[in-house]
């Protein structure tokens, strides 16, 4: 055996050590908390348990969450080295042309990945209900949804590589022109299309999701509903709107909401397969850049803002409906 | 990947069988549903999503030159398969290689404390929001649920301060935190909706009995929600795995501690037309994703549902 394998097969072993030991004392340290609490005296026992189960989780997520964003939201009012400058931060925003380009962009992704994805998840649910062989057809659309964002990217970069006319191309898409005839495209850097193209890579990722919720939806609409519409001389079609939809609501706001979610947070995408640049940035791309790049933690802060601001109306109706289910049950 | 093949198949034998047979019930109702147009739809839908997977497979066993020469549906005309990609992107070693190997464990050591530490405090909330009436209670759950969706972004730069203060920045535990607390939210309300669903009949029987919290959450909760615990945490375990914004702020960037994702993004950038490279490295990552998937995909269904159709 070499060196450099020793060296390797000695650090992997440290690493996987680590591993172990953080494990076993996370387990050891929660074991025996709970078992204190059990022996805790009987007076103030329940209060004490309650403690116990509720206050990890809360702790971690105030000192890691809440507290954070409050420091981002009074960083977005600063310089970054903790001078006030008002709204500087924000005139900064609406007046640089690529920051514009970038919440515009932000803008398309929002409309389209959440209406395309959910439309094209809801055909082929329909499409392919009662099929057979429907297990396997769900999971090659729904497949995108487990690998990462990164993979997806070089999956994608791949598919639109380019190589300058007369040479053999590599891409798919690029091949598929020639084969149509027409020239090859530099699909990732002519603006403004390539934003549309790394839309695709997203759109391609949750149409999985919307796909696997919308069936299961689908499977629950009442069979005798949708027998007797049919007996009333209801088409496909009319079923479809009349029946279908109405039946799966509430399946299809979760499945938008949850993809515009994600979508107005895509970060890793954009990263991989442009780096932000030839006009593709979104906000939390452009977020990343100015906070951990450029070293201007205010103007970072100021896009996270935003980006909450563009999330914070779909927290609300989510909290709202949840609520109103609560009272239902 | 693997199915790919017997898949075409049986989607044949699924036109042939629509067609064939429209009269009995269920096949009436299924013509109904799915016409020709439809059944092409759903196969032009399915192949579209397929292919790219498809080629990236194909094209990480082609031989260095071929893959940057030609395109990988010529290997059907000549095929030629080699192993040397992985070779050479998981175990050489130099500065410029990508040594994916010691990623590949990093990415484990990250991934599984990363899943473990949230799911178990998530569990313990959960059990208290819906099982121990206190004041407060409803808000605080509220407010859990909306930090769900507090975007990472307005966390980022005062955790890696405190992370830096702490000396933790760059190191596995700073990165197993960070997981912990934006997987807290999602985790907590989901275990929350599974765990308020268990009978009231068998938790108020066992308190009638004397048992504590404690005794009523190891030998009645965790039990009962193995089936949710294990849904939740194979989604917290891909996300841990895929994520790329985490690892890219509070892993320190260098092979000591970074994952994969991380080492891909950086190598797409800088060897970006090395596609022998590319396409081994983006499989060797899509590799424990897709052994979960296969090999756990009801967990993985029902712990998508259980949040969506909730929600």
């Amino acid at each position: 055996m070499d060196l450099a394998t020793y060296r390797l097969l000695q650090d992997i072993g440290e690493k996987l050590g680590l591993l172990g030991i953080g494990v076993a004392v996370f387990l050891a340290v929660v074991g025996l908390i709970l078992f204190l609490a059990d022996k805790a005296p009987k007076r103030g026992r329940d209060k004490v348990q309650l403690a116990v189960f509720v206050a990890p989780a809360l702790i971690l997520l105030a000192i890691g969450l809440v507290w954070p964003a409050l420091q981002t939201g009074w960083t977005a009012f600063t310089d970054g080295r903790g001078t006030f400058i008002g709204l500087q931060n924000f005139v900064w925003m609406f007046t640089q042309s690529t920051i514009l380009t970038t919440l515009l962009n932000t803008v398309v992704w929002v409309v389209l990945v959440p209406t395309l994805s959910t439309a094209i998840g809801l055909a082929y649910a329909v499409f392919i209900d009662k099929s057979h062989g429907e297990k396997i057809l769900k999971s090659l659309v729904f497949l995108p949804m487990a690998i990462s964002f990164v993979g997806a990217g070089i999956i994608w970069r791949f598919v639109y590589e380019y190589r300058s006319p007369g040479y053999e191309q590599i891409g798919l898409l690029n091949q598929i022109l020639v084969w149509t005839g027409a020239e090859p495209q530099q699909f990732l850097i002519n603006s403004p299309w390539n934003t549309l193209f790394l839309i695709v890579v997203m759109i391609w990722i949750q149409t999985g999701f919307a796909m696997v919720v919308l069936s299961a939806a689908i499977k629950g609409v009442p069979p005798e509903i949708v027998e007797a519409a049919r007996l009333d001389g209801a088409g496909a079609w009319k079923i479809f709107w009349n029946v279908t939809v109405p039946g799966i609501r509430s399946s299809l706001v979760v499945v938008v909401t949850t993809i515009t979610i994600a979508t107005l947070k895509v970060f890793d995408i954009v990263r991989t397969m442009t780096g932000g640049q030839y006009e593709t940035s979104v906000v939390a791309n452009e977020m990343y850049s100015q906070a951990f790049r450029l070293g201007e933690p205010g103007q970072g802060a100021a896009l996270a803002l935003v980006l909450f601001v563009m999330v914070l109306p779909i927290v609300i109706y989510n909290v709202r409906v949840m609520r109103k289910q609560k009272e239902v049950r | 990947m693997a199915t790919t093949v017997p898949n075409v198949s049986r989607r044949a034998a699924r036109e042939t069988t629509v067609d064939a047979k429209p009269r009995t019930k269920t096949g009436r109702v299924k013509q109904k549903l799915t016409s020709r147009w439809a059944t092409t739809a759903a196969i032009v839908i399915a192949v579209v999503w397929t292919l790219p997977t498809f080629g990236l497979l194909i094209s990480s066993f082609r031989p260095e030159s071929e893959v940057n020469s030609s395109g990988w549906w010529t290997i059907f005309a000549n095929p030629a398969f080699t192993l040397e990609n992985y070779g050479s992107v998981l175990f050489s070693q130099g500065a410029s290689s990508a040594s994916l190997g010691s990623y590949f464990v990093n990415s484990l050591v990250i991934a599984i404390p990363g899943t473990l530490i949230p799911l178990a405090l998530a569990l313990m909330a959960a059990y208290a929001f819906a099982w121990i009436p206190f004041r407060g209670s409803g808000p605080l759950f509220v407010t859990v649920f909306a930090l769900q969706i507090v975007p990472l972004q307005m966390a980022l730069i005062p955790l890696l301060q405190i992370f830096t203060n702490m000396g933790i920045n760059g190191s596995f535990i700073g990165v197993w935190i960070a997981h912990a607390i934006f997987g807290l939210p999602l985790a907590t309300f989901l275990l929350h909706n599974f765990i308020s669903e268990i009978p009231g009949d068998v938790i108020e029987a066992a308190r009638v009995d004397g048992a504590s919290h404690t005794q009523i959450f190891t030998r009645i909760i965790i039990p009962l929600s193995l089936p949710a615990i294990a849904s939740i945490g194979i989604f917290q375990f891909l996300w841990v795995w895929n994520d790329l914004l985490v690892a890219l702020v509070f892993s320190g960037g260098t092979v000591d501690v970074a994952p994969l994702t991380q080492r891909l993004a950086e190598l797409s950038g800088s060897r970006g037309s090395d596609w022998h490279l590319l396409t081994a490295g983006a499989f060797v990552s899509l590799i424990v994703p897709l052994l979960v998937f296969f090999g756990l995909q009801r967990y993985f269904v029902r712990g998508l549902l259980a949040g969506s159709t909730k929600g």
